[in-house]
């Protein structure tokens, strides 16, 4: 998306050249299993990365996949004679379908609950397959046409195959990391909601990142019982297998291309040499080089070998970038000159929701005219927030209608919401830390556009409108308030949305940060977004609002032009009590 | 007649459940225990059991407890004395490695906090499993006493043919289990460091406002945890030939227990262990052996997907 892949390609292409060249040198057989292991185990990594390392939704369990594969092949050749040839690509379909029945009913679970469950897949299948009576399976030894069922005397063939197969594993991973796959899985991993929110189909993106991790793993699976000819439930189903697709990327570096790769390359070798030479008089040894290795890597470097290496180059090559301050749009604000249509394009009808006992809104109804700024206000505790997450489809209400172009919306999800012209803003805002302010835009803009390309230049466009186009490529960790509450507010903007509903955007803001607020959102009014916005302090609304609704316990107080609501005594005594009252209306 | 077998059967079943079920049940606390008050999922707790199983093998051979205090108490012994080791081990883990990835400082973030926790105990599996397989071998040994193979019987209970044989090994297991867990509620309501540890689980930074030091109470309950669950090691090893990797085994029964009885709830844990232990058992009617452990994971996945708040628990509790 932000660079072609062809770049990167050639350098694993030259780099693979490299590895099959070096391996060609070597006649040890021992050496050369080892050889082929270091590509199968980054095969591994990289759809675990894939998968959890994107998306952040930790499997403990891809040995099933990896099992599956290795299971489809070698019962394929005994029972049917089939070539591995032909048992690799039917293994994928078994790893995708694996991963579909597998993500189904998981995904429902969230952090610790979907590891643990994921854990007790692979160790349910051990048993089963034990019961079945696949202790120990071998792959038939094919004398004539042995190539045809991929069986070599010279181990460094499979040194070759596995170089193949990770050549189109990385490729596939590039391909996912640069479009909107991959972006959408790292949003969903810094914060699911927002990016459920700003239009992304947090479901449909985790049910393909699985199908296509549980493929690539169940064809190296495959090939690891071609190459090793025999399979046993605990070698391919066992803890280690998930654990070691775990600890290369982890190692290497998590959500990186090469980090699978580079983490394979040290910990294979190592933990096989390891094995080689002590493995009789320390049976474990491997797994304690594993085990070793991730604790060393979660105290010493979380982030993995490969970012700290890439970060401690960058940090030695890299130029103070000139920190330019955006200049503030000097507008005036004012209701006045904005085109309300009569046309009503939202309807509130008779919404409720209650937490427990506790009523947050009450048979609430209100209308929202298309071009109008309407302001949502009412003291703390209100019900404005949750409002908001009725009407974007976060909770179901117990009652009522939200109806939006003759459509109603309850019972659709907030992607689906985003879909239809519907954008917002969080009250505590909800950014993806790790990424690019303009990263943070992209998003929001895949709805809008089908092509990524197209989806980056509108972002890029969001972000002028909101008077951060010069902020594009900051990490969105190291934005001011003001500015994460603009990159958010460009975010929804990004999805092209016809309603904005904004949640607090001034929380929080100096007046000044506030007066440059209030000039974008003014602008975008003008520009013919209608906009709904909660705020609780006053003294804004009443300037840019059109109308106001205001909310108190969760029940609809007053609406109507901001000078009449704010003259309304109900409204004054839910601001400031009834003692204040008397001073207030004097 | 064959009803009487039937019924035989079954009351069999259920008195294995309950006797195994309730060790289960103390080594599910061990890790509720962990999870209640750190809040974090501790991979290497079937290994700490494992420790615990090697511990009292050795200490029961090693000091000749079984010659000097009978097969009845000598296991039993051995097993405490072992379980002691464990909390020194305990106390030396969290101080190296686990203090840097949990406290105050991960208690507040978002679940991403958690994750390195886990990755963590994972690694902590590794090595100790396979360390044991270095030190231990994987030949499957057992604390061989004359019990593993006697039983009480109770009964004839109806006419002649009816009775119900309680394993002994197994019956000194779920005694021994029981006194241990409930002493260990008794020291979380009473005691004042059990309040100390309820109040750090409760809300680490709120109790550090109140003067305690919430790293030490984390300790504390790592430490027991870890103690308890050896204890339950130990128990086991008197009725079940163990190796290095048994706590695989294991630790899939306890995340079972401590989910069915709710995440965080330590007394709900005991009884989520001995509900697996009776669905272990009982399973045994339906089910070939291999599969015992199969039906564990299904039941474990079935609970983690349909009520992943517990049997027991009050509330869903999000993490």
């Amino acid at each position: 998306m932000e660079r072609r892949i062809g770049r990167d390609l050639a350098i694993i292409v030259i780099a693979v050249m490299a590895y099959l060249a070096a391996s060609l040198l070597i006649d040890n057989q021992y050496y050369q299993l080892m050889l082929a292991l270091v590509p199968i185990w980054a095969i591994v990594g990289i759809s675990w990365n894939l998968f959890s390392g994107y998306s952040g939704m930790v499997s403990f369990g891809h040995a099933s996949f990896f099992g599956l594969g290795a299971y489809t092949v070698t019962l394929l050749m005994v029972k049917l004679d089939l070539s591995p040839w032909l048992g690799v690509p039917i293994g994928m379909g078994v790893g995708a379908l694996a991963g579909a029945l597998i993500g189904w009913p998981t995904f429902r679970l969230r952090g610790h609950y979907f590891a643990l469950a994921m854990l007790a897949y692979p160790l349910a299948l051990l048993y089963i397959f034990e019961w079945l009576g696949f202790q120990e399976v071998s792959l038939p030894m094919k004398r004539e046409s042995a190539a045809a069922y991929m069986q070599f005397k010279d181990q460094r063939y499979y040194v070759g195959i596995a170089l193949g197969m990770l050549v189109i594993a990385m490729a596939v991973a590039l391909r996912i990391e640069r479009s909107r796959f991959g972006l959408s899985l790292l949003a969903i991993k810094q914060n699911e909601p927002a990016a459920e929110a700003a239009g992304i189909n947090t479901l449909a993106w985790k049910m393909k990142a699985i199908m296509v991790s549980g493929a690539m793993c169940a064809a190296v699976g495959g090939l690891y019982a071609v190459v090793l000819l025999v399979v046993t439930p605990p070698s391919v189903f066992g803890l280690l297998t998930s654990a070691q697709a775990l600890i290369v990327t982890l190692f290497g570096g998590v959500a990186t291309v090469w980090g699978p790769v580079v983490g394979s390359a040290i910990l294979i070798p190592l933990a096989e040499i390891l094995h080689a030479e002590l493995g009789d008089k320390l049976p474990g040894i491997q797994g304690v080089v594993y085990g070793a290795a991730i604790v060393m890597v979660i105290l010493l470097a979380p982030e993995g070998v490969v970012p700290r290496v890439r970060d401690a180059w960058r940090r030695r090559h890299a130029r103070a970038e000139p920190a330019t301050k955006s200049a503030t749009p000097a507008t005036t604000v004012g209701s006045s000159s904005r085109t309300v249509g009569d046309r009503v394009v939202l309807k509130v009808e008779g919404v409720s929701r209650a937490f427990g006992g506790l009523q947050a809104v009450q048979d609430v109804s209100f209308e929202v005219r298309e071009g109008e700024v309407l302001g949502i206000i009412g003291p703390n505790g209100a019900g404005k927030t949750t409002l908001f997450n009725l009407m974007n489809g976060f909770i179901a209400p117990d009652a009522g209608r939200v109806v939006w172009a003759g459509e109603d919306l309850v019972g659709q999800r907030p992607n689906e919401i985003c879909r239809r012209g519907l954008g917002r803003t969080f009250q505590v805002v909800r950014p993806f830390p790790r990424m690019t302010v303009l990263q943070n835009v992209v998003v929001g803009a895949f709805v809008a556009e089908r092509d990524d390309e197209a989806a980056v230049a509108l972002a890029g466009e969001a972000l002028v409108r909101v008077g951060l186009g010069d902020r594009a490529q900051a990490p969105a960790a190291g934005l001011t308030n003001v500015e994460l509450r603009l990159m958010e507010l460009a975010r929804a903007l990004a999805s092209r949305p016809r309603l904005l509903m904004l949640d607090e955007t001034l929380a929080g803001l100096g007046s000044q940060e506030i007066e440059r607020m209030l000039g974008v959102i003014d602008a975008l009014a003008r520009s013919g977004i209608t906009v709904v916005i909660i705020e609780h302090t006053m003294q804004a609304m009443v300037r840019l609002a059109d109308r106001l609704v205001v909310l108190d316990h969760g029940r609809l107080l007053a609406a109507g032009q901001p000078e009449a609501v704010t003259r309304n005594p109900a409204v004054i005594e839910a601001y400031l009590g009834k003692r204040w009252m008397k001073h207030a209306q004097r | 007649m064959d009803a009487l077998i039937l019924t035989e059967n079954v009351l069999q079943a259920l008195a294995a459940g309950i006797l195994v079920g309730s060790v289960y049940g103390l080594m599910c606390v061990g890790l509720g225990l962990i999870y209640g008050v750190m809040r974090v999922i501790n991979f290497a707790q079937g290994d700490f059991l494992m420790l615990g199983m090697y511990a009292a093998l050795y200490l029961f051979t090693g000091l000749g407890l079984g010659a000097a205090l009978g097969p009845y108490l000598g296991p039993a012994v051995a097993t405490v004395l072992g379980a002691a080791i464990l909390y020194v081990l305990g106390v030396v883990l969290h101080q190296t490695l686990l203090r840097r990835v949990t406290g105050i400082r991960v208690a507040g973030t978002e679940s991403e906090g958690h994750y390195p926790q886990l990755i963590l105990t994972l690694g902590i599996s590794l090595i100790l499993a396979n360390a044991g397989l270095i030190v231990f071998g994987s030949m499957p040994q057992s604390i061989r006493t004359p019990l593993s193979a006697s039983a009480w019987e109770i009964g004839p209970l109806v006419g002649q043919n009816l009775s119900v044989f309680l394993n002994k090994a197994r019956s000194i297991a779920f005694l021994v289990s029981v006194v241990v867990a409930l002493a260990l509620f008794l020291f979380i309501a009473r005691t004042r460091l059990g309040k100390t540890l309820r109040a750090a689980a409760d809300n680490p930074e709120a109790a550090t406002y109140m003067g305690i030091d919430v790293d030490a109470a984390y300790r504390v309950a790592f430490a027991i945890g870890v103690a308890l669950t050896a204890i339950a090691g130990g128990m086991v090893a008197t009725y079940y030939p163990f190796q290095p990797y048994v706590g695989l085994e294991f630790v899939i029964i306890m995340y079972a227990g401590v989910v069915l009885g709710g995440f965080g709830s330590i007394g709900g844990a005991f009884w989520g262990g001995l509900t697996i232990g009776l669905v272990q058992q009982l399973s045994t009617l339906v089910l070939p052996v291999q599969l015992q452990n199969a039906a564990i994971f299904v039941v474990f996945l079935v609970i983690v997907l349909v009520r992943p708040e517990g049997l027991f628990g009050r509330s869903a509790e999000r993490i």
